[in-house]
């Protein structure tokens, strides 16, 4: 084939501590829908934040047509004439569905001074209308389903003539008759020449519309094949196709008593009768994609979230869980996913975060314990191996790993009874990862029950004793250490059944 | 990933204790300042007048600190200092015994406070609209009841020893009252698990809630203590002017967090203290006093105190952001 659209060449990129990309080859033909696949954290969307200006990579070049191609930023790249869909919304929720597609392009008129409404107004509804759509251009975002939303966010693309467009997970909120109006959208452009890049982890879609793939995996590039060239077994191998090492510290166990148990948990679209055991004494690995319900699932055990419907036990007693509080009276607890956002004061010292929430058991008629308290801190600093001089450090400065083993050394105080881990490793060096594992052992090994939700499957396969599968909202399957594979996993994550 | 996160960590002296150094030097330099420009100033009689001065700042302040740390705000202070004064007068007028009299008016401070609490816990409000709010209803209670007229106190003469009494002759009880409520305040804020998780709530309420924190009931009790050191201020005020005054202490609430944040408190919560608090009230009243040994007019001397708050605030951004 002639020269493509679009090539990116020996891409590299790397944060501090991290190699996000290494090396990485891409290509795009005009008229062609180009899939990206790869597990989370792969490198899918640090590739096109590359390609749109959002980072500068740290080597390799880009063409666009055959020249040379810089972005500074998103809207620089878009004037240039790529565009990108984002898979979180980018629009103003206050403004009407117009002044969006509008946003800062607004047309004027009166020597420029004015904005005109009337204008935009019906240029946004012939393009409504082209599309085959029926959204009321004069509503406000608010008012809109997530589905319209995904909607206007696509039409926002559509209105700058781009050569070149980015669809990150695009379907994820859309019904199967929108997805199948999407892709008529979709093949029109191809037809008039536009570029298509698409990332998504479902393969079915990926069945219907792609004409070529590419694959990364752990940052560096796989393969690019033709879409008729491949199984998607063999798609799958490709993603995961690694070893797992001894970075796993697995300990085998003989799991006790069913110490938790729920029963068809319910809540609005995220949870569709989930039901979930477990035991004295094991590690449920929890697995599934972004967005299958997971995070969704801890909550609601834990009661941060309302649920619709549902039962929990502990110990054989049905308890119900409002709130936090309730949930860590009964033994439950919760280290979150956002360990910034929702677990840490950010602000204050490693000795203030490790008793948040802890003060009640180390005081006496509400006066804190003081030295009783400083006991406590400096045995868990040592215990969990927390890298810092004083207990008087601010938790913001201190690294990844070593703000993760705060947060657990307060969860440490309460000697829980379950444990679940949301992501218990993300964003953090090996070193720390596997200090983590050990601890996660020595919990095991204490005999409390470890709900462990993780997106990186080696760390699903490596750790857990046994493995647990969601798929939007449901339980897909359940594995044990012995039968788990990462074919299978991955199979039951994206609900698909896999040839043996 | 921001770049800037390396390499910084050595010079990590506590913030809220560089703030009070500050505090303190710029407060010693006042003094230094207004002792060499007016003969009058470094008097012990002139430096008790400004302690008096003082108090009711500081003790405002003190419950304010409290929802300021919860990342709150309260501007109903000056409204519930006179709607408590009027209660106490009007009660004392009615032939309450003083005891009775003022305890009812702590309960109904209390309350007013635990109303802020529940409106911007539980029914969400923002602090600034439900305070607002309350700041408003009270003082138009305040002017209902009294038909915007003063409560004189004439027949309960031992009230006003309340604020008018003096120990050994020389401290006037409200400078012991600010000592010792300061110590108080001090010990629930530092040393009570109620105090400090007031900190985790303000320093981040949904990591405080996911640890078990009660969030909803730490807010109430900072708003409740805050409403509970309004009502000690109205009835020294109100035992000070001896009758209950409608329109007394507009803008109350402004000085208490004028105090909070000289002192080293920061309004998006997590940080301050009691000690800051009084050191933050003693500046405004050096201040004031100074100035007015000058003969400077009340107006300017408002206008200064609003230009110390400026510049406090902004030195401490310059340097936490330098940090």
């Amino acid at each position: 084939m002639d020269e493509p659209l679009l090539r990116m060449r020996n891409i590299t990129k790397s944060f501090p501590g991290v190699l996000a990309l290494k090396d990485v080859e891409f290509e795009l033909h005009a008229g062609e829908i180009h899939a990206i696949i790869g597990e989370n954290g792969a490198g899918k969307s640090t590739l096109m934040k590359v390609l749109l200006g959002i980072y500068q990579p740290d080597e390799g070049t880009i063409h666009l047509k055959g020249k040379p191609f810089h972005a500074k930023n998103p809207r620089n790249a878009q004037d240039q004439g790529i565009s990108m869909i984002y898979q979180e919304f980018n629009l103003v929720p206050d403004l009407t569905v117009a002044e969006n597609i509008f946003l800062a392009r607004e047309q004027r008129r009166f020597h420029n001074l004015l904005i005109d409404d009337k204008a935009m107004l019906s240029e946004t509804r012939k393009f409504i209308g082209s599309l085959g759509l029926d959204i009321d251009a004069r509503l406000t975002i608010n008012e809109l389903s997530v589905a319209e939303k995904q909607m206007v966010e696509i039409i926002k693309a559509l209105v700058v003539k781009s050569d070149i467009l980015v669809l990150d997970e695009p379907t994820s909120a859309l019904t199967e008759k929108e997805v199948q109006r999407l892709f008529s959208i979709l093949e029109r452009l191809k037809n008039e020449g536009v570029g298509i890049i698409y990332i998504s982890h479902r393969m079915e879609e990926l069945n219907t519309i792609a004409d070529r793939v590419t694959v990364l995996r752990d940052g560096t590039f796989v393969a690019t094949h033709e879409w008729k060239a491949v199984t998607v077994p063999n798609l799958i191998r490709m993603m995961i196709g690694r070893q797992l090492n001894d970075l796993f510290p697995y300990v085998p166990s003989k799991p006790g008593e069913v110490v938790f148990k729920a029963h068809n948990l319910n809540r609005s679209s995220f949870l569709k009768d989930v039901s979930l055991e477990a035991r004295k004494g094991e590690i449920l690995g929890l697995a599934g994609l972004m967005g299958a319900g997971r995070t969704e699932f801890a909550r609601a055990v834990f009661g941060a979230d309302r649920k619709d419907s549902g039962v929990i036990w502990m110990d054989g007693k049905e308890i119900t869980t409002r709130s936090p509080h309730d949930a860590i009276r009964h033994g439950i607890a919760y280290l979150p996913e956002d360990r910034k956002k929702d677990g840490l004061f950010l602000e204050l010292d490693i000795y203030d975060n490790i008793l948040a929430g802890n003060l009640t058991q180390y005081s006496s008629k509400g006066i804190v314990n003081d030295s009783t308290c400083r006991a406590i801190v400096d045995k868990r600093i040592a215990e969990l191996n927390v890298k810092t001089h004083s207990p008087r450090k601010i938790v913001k400065y201190l690294s990844g790993g070593n703000q993760q083993k705060v947060l657990l050394s307060r969860w440490f105080c309460k000697q829980a009874k379950l444990i679940i881990f949301d992501e218990p490793t993300r964003g953090i060096d090996v070193g720390a990862k596997s200090e983590i594992y050990q601890l996660m052992n020595k919990l095991k090994q204490a005999g409390a029950a470890i709900i462990m939700i993780s997106s990186e499957m080696p760390e699903i396969l490596g750790m857990s004793d046994r493995i647990a599968v969601m798929y939007e909202g449901r339980i897909t399957g359940e594995l044990t250490r012995a039968e788990a594979t990462s074919e299978k996993v991955m199979a039951l994550a994206s609900n698909l059944a896999v040839k043996a | 990933m921001d770049k800037t996160r390396i390499g910084n960590t050595k010079l990590q002296l506590n913030t809220s204790l560089m703030q009070k150094v500050t505090a303190s030097i710029a407060l010693l330099l006042m003094i230094l300042f207004f002792s060499i420009v007016s003969p009058y100033f470094f008097k012990v009689n002139n430096l008790l007048t400004i302690a008096l001065q003082t108090s009711i700042t500081a003790i405002t302040a003190y419950g304010m600190i409290f929802v300021i740390i919860s990342a709150g705000v309260d501007l109903s202070i000056g409204s519930n200092i006179a709607f408590t004064g009027i209660m106490v007068a009007l009660m004392l007028k009615n032939g309450f015994p003083i005891w009775l009299a003022m305890i009812l008016c702590l309960v109904v401070g209390i309350t007013a406070g635990m109303v802020n609490g529940i409106l911007i816990s539980k029914m969400k409000l923002p602090a600034f609209i439900a305070t607002l709010g309350m700041q408003m209803v009270l003082r138009g209670l305040a002017l209902v009841v009294t038909d915007a007229r003063p409560v004189y106190l004439d027949n309960a003469p031992q009230f006003k020893q309340i604020a008018q009494a003096k120990l050994f002759n020389t401290i006037p009880f409200p400078v012991l009252y600010m000592i010792v409520l300061g110590f108080g305040a001090a010990f629930l804020l530092r040393k009570t698990v109620i105090g400090r998780n007031v900190f985790a709530v303000g320093s981040n309420e949904e990591s405080a809630r996911l640890s078990g924190i009660d969030t909803e009931k730490v807010r109430i009790f900072a708003f409740m203590f805050s409403g509970l050191m309004a009502a000690i201020a109205g009835l020294i005020l109100t035992s000070r002017v001896n009758s209950g005054q409608p329109t007394i202490a507009v803008g109350y609430e402004a000085n208490a967090i004028a105090a909070s944040v000289i002192g080293g408190a920061s309004m998006r919560g997590g940080h301050g203290s009691i000690s800051g608090a009084i050191l933050g009230a003693f500046i405004l009243g050096v201040l004031m006093n100074g100035l007015n040994l000058l003969n400077v007019s009340q107006n300017w001397q408002v206008f200064a105190s609003g230009f110390v708050v400026i510049f406090a605030v902004y030195l401490d951004k310059v340097r936490t952001s330098r940090n």
